[in-house]
């Protein structure tokens, strides 16, 4: 009966977590503000949710869900680090920048993003 | 072994993960720029881990936590071609 308890406690926690994360991603206004509430927020939640399933199934699995754990917590930091980095690159809109961008001349930073380029390219083409 | 309320409790959860689905796959379908749309991919493969954990409790089969290990394998590298793509085509050829 505890087990379940604190199972059911940590599979609670675990939601709220990705719900706060999923109304960032529909809510937020740019790429890398969505990106800081999905990769945070969210990789805590399903962390929360697999560490709930362990305790309540009695550890019917460890090795599993330890594994799946410990992989999400070492590569959703590194993913999202990727993802933000390319986004940088590519020139994805950052909304309402105050004070100077740290990361000029330190990144090529293209000066439109993908999907106007890409319209403007295909328009030359033509 | 699995006491019986936290079945209940997967299955509410599991109806209840809808919400956040919705949302990120709105920012899928809406998201101005490509790289809002692999955010929301991301967003979208961490439920999907997020359900198969909670199907190995509604259902009783823990062999669902082997789907979400897998899951979440298959989201790194999907993230890092998709960033990889983003920065290629971003850069200068």
């Amino acid at each position: 009966m505890i087990t379940a308890t604190v199972g059911i406690a940590l599979l609670a926690a675990g939601l709220v977590f990705i719900f706060l994360a999923a109304f960032g991603v529909a809510r937020f206004p740019d790429a890398f503000q969505r990106m800081h509430a999905s990769t945070k927020a969210g990789g805590i939640g399903a962390t929360l949710v697999i560490l709930g399933v362990l305790v309540a199934t009695g550890f019917a699995r460890p090795l599993t869900g330890i594994l799946t754990i410990g992989f999400m917590l070492l590569t959703l930091s590194v993913a999202s680090q990727l993802l933000a980095r390319a986004a940088y690159m590519s020139g994805a809109t950052i909304h309402e920048l105050n004070g100077r961008d740290d990361l000029l001349g330190v990144l090529d930073r293209e000066k439109a993003p993908l999907e106007e380029r890409s319209v403007s390219a295909e328009s030359d083409r033509s | 072994m699995i006491h019986p309320i936290v079945g209940t409790a997967a299955t509410v959860l599991l109806a209840l993960l809808a919400v956040p689905f919705g949302l990120a796959a709105y920012r899928m379908i809406a998201g101005p720029g490509y790289a809002d749309r692999f955010v929301a991919l991301d967003m979208l493969t961490s439920i999907a881990v997020v359900c198969a954990a909670l199907t190995a409790l509604a259902t009783g089969r823990a062999e669902y936590l082997d789907i979400a290990l897998v899951i979440a394998l298959i989201n790194f590298v999907a993230t890092c071609a998709f960033a990889a793509f983003l920065e290629r085509k971003g850069g200068r050829r």
